[in-house]
């Protein structure tokens, strides 16, 4: 695996200066494997990962079960890509079971979304059917736990 | 009064660790970027705290068997012989102990009579010695050196060897040097303890943080199963030090008389711990995993920047301990840790607290983020640049 990449995914916040200091690289090297990283697609891009029940954060979040038509060749993928394409979508995954598209959609208002829901989603071609839940609070995002306090470390600072 | 008095001699005599004196020096000083731990920086994984809890929901609040729970001893006799190699019986040949500590506590007092005398390679973790002392036999350093990267050698063994020698205490990779031995290296040490009718006890904490090809248990050498009592605990491996829990596994008679000890001072280790220690050794494997590749690049990296700083340093193929020798500033090991924590605020453990052989080396544990790594490191090379004016 890409050095850097594992670095990554241990899921410190280094500069590349500290990357390289680590990883016994020039800045230039790592820069390097992020650029490489970067035009494999397997790093797609940097985003915060916001506390979304905080107002600074300003947003309402919906996951949206979709059911549509799946077309002769293509599939799925025509209409999951012309779906994933609004800025209103964060997230959207093709599901196995009772629905076929999971959509993660965010607004600044419940209005938004649900307009962006009626308007737009549900009047697609080949839509069958939308399901839209709200997100009501969330504990945990991406990997880091919300209102618990940070977990200390109660090390002495020299122990045997 | 003087209540010293009471005190007995063997006891009153007893140097204090050499670390506790360092702790309260760094415990009185505030932005200390420490070096001096002797533990992971990682919480103990949740789904073994959460078995934990689960443990105490149900009501398991109760006495377990001395010897500890049949479930955690039988799911040690799989690890311990799916990793190590050496099959044991888990209704006689297991005892489970309040961590590693006690089982080094208990052997020794099972095994050892006044004036016996027991080896163990030096610099080596902070009780060996004491506990030796503390039952009234007598230690017998062997000392390791930094050009066999701390391996213990059988040369080293045989000259250190005299008449009355029983036990020799293994502790490998090492704690402070990150030293271990190579199959090779084990099969003379086992040959030295077979001519010379040696037990060995065997302390293998830092196994699983073995970096470089397949840790080897002396235990698993032709004719050491039965003349090694093997000490693991789960303390390092599954970062879980302050749950104290660890275990021996050894020849039926041995463990018994282990257990005598054991059952009137200790009666069993914590049911939670136990608890928790079988969901460790269940479901516990990623998370070792995980930790070991993340302690890799860390010791890689504080290695290669020590040795970059001047201070040579050989690379620990275990535990979370870097060694590096202090020669180059021309200071003791006391005096470069004292100077370095005073100028710097940097804490690392003088060589000297793990026995007068670690003199001219300090520890520096690099169980700690990499920021603070990378700035601990340029601390250390900013002081001993000025040193060098």
């Amino acid at each position: 695996m890409n050095p850097v990449l594992k670095l990554l995914l241990e899921g410190g916040s280094l500069s590349t200066a500290q990357m390289a200091q680590v990883l016994n690289l020039t800045e230039t090297e790592v820069n390097r494997h992020l650029e490489q990283l970067k035009k494999e697609r397997i790093l797609l891009g940097w985003r915060p990962v916001l506390n979304l029940s905080k107002e600074a954060a300003g947003a309402v979040r919906a996951v949206i079960e979709v059911r549509i038509t799946p077309e002769r060749g293509g599939g799925f993928n025509r209409f999951a890509e012309r779906i994933s394409r609004f800025d209103e979508v964060d997230s959207c995954y093709l599901m196995s079971g009772g629905y076929d598209l999971l959509v993660f959609v965010t607004g600044s208002s419940l209005q938004k979304v649900a307009a962006f829901v009626s308007e737009k989603l549900s009047t697609i071609e080949g839509v069958l059917s939308t399901s839209t839940h709200f997100l009501l609070r969330s504990y945990k995002e991406q990997g880091y736990l919300m209102d618990v306090p940070a977990e200390e470390n109660g090390r002495l600072t020299v122990t045997p | 009064m003087d209540t010293n008095r009471f005190i007995a001699r063997h006891v009153a005599t007893l140097p204090t660790s050499g670390i506790r004196d360092f702790f309260e020096i760094v415990a009185k000083m505030k932005d200390v970027i420490s070096l001096g731990i002797g533990e992971p920086d990682f919480i103990t994984p949740w789904h073994i705290r959460e078995a934990a809890i689960y443990a105490l929901e149900k009501g398991k609040t109760h006495y377990t068997s001395n010897l500890g729970l049949i479930e955690l001893r039988r799911a040690i006799c799989n690890y311990v012989g799916q990793h190590y190699g050496m099959e044991y019986q888990p209704e006689s040949e297991v005892l489970v102990t309040v961590g590693v500590s006690e089982a080094i506590d208990i052997a020794l007092r099972a095994l050892v009579n006044p004036g016996d005398k027991v080896m163990f390679h030096q610099p080596c973790y902070v009780s060996y010695h004491p506990s030796v002392t503390l039952t009234h036999g007598i230690g017998v350093p062997v000392p390791t050196q930094a050009e066999d990267d701390f391996a213990l050698t059988a040369a080293a063994l045989t000259a250190a060897w005299q008449p009355g020698c029983k036990l020799l205490m293994l502790n490998l990779p090492c704690n402070p040097t990150g030293g271990t031995c190579s199959r090779e290296q084990l099969g003379r040490i086992a040959r030295f303890c077979i001519e010379k009718d040696l037990l060995v006890i065997s302390d293998e904490i830092y196994s699983e943080l073995t970096f470089e090809g397949v840790h080897v248990s002396i235990a698993s050498l032709p004719g050491m199963l039965e003349r090694t009592i093997f000490l693991h605990g789960f303390s390092k491996a599954f970062a879980m030090t302050g749950w104290r829990i660890g275990y021996a596994c050894g020849p039926a008679p041995l463990i018994e008389a282990m257990m005598k000890v054991h059952q009137y001072s200790m009666m069993c280790a914590s049911i939670i711990s136990q608890e928790a220690a079988l969901e460790a050794l269940v479901r516990g494997e990623e998370g070792v995993k995980r930790m070991r590749e993340q302690y890799q690049r860390r010791r890689d990296f504080v290695v290669r920047r020590f040795n970059e700083i001047g201070l040579t340093c050989h690379l620990p193929r275990g535990s979370f301990y870097a060694f590096p020798s202090v020669a180059v500033t021309g200071l003791n090991d006391k005096d470069f840790a004292l100077g370095l924590l005073q100028a710097e605020k940097v804490a690392v453990v003088p060589g000297t607290a793990f026995g007068a052989n670690g003199a001219g080396f300090v520890r520096a544990c690099f169980a700690a983020s990499y920021e603070q790594l990378i700035e601990a490191c340029t601390r250390i090379e900013r002081y001993v640049q000025s040193l060098k004016r």
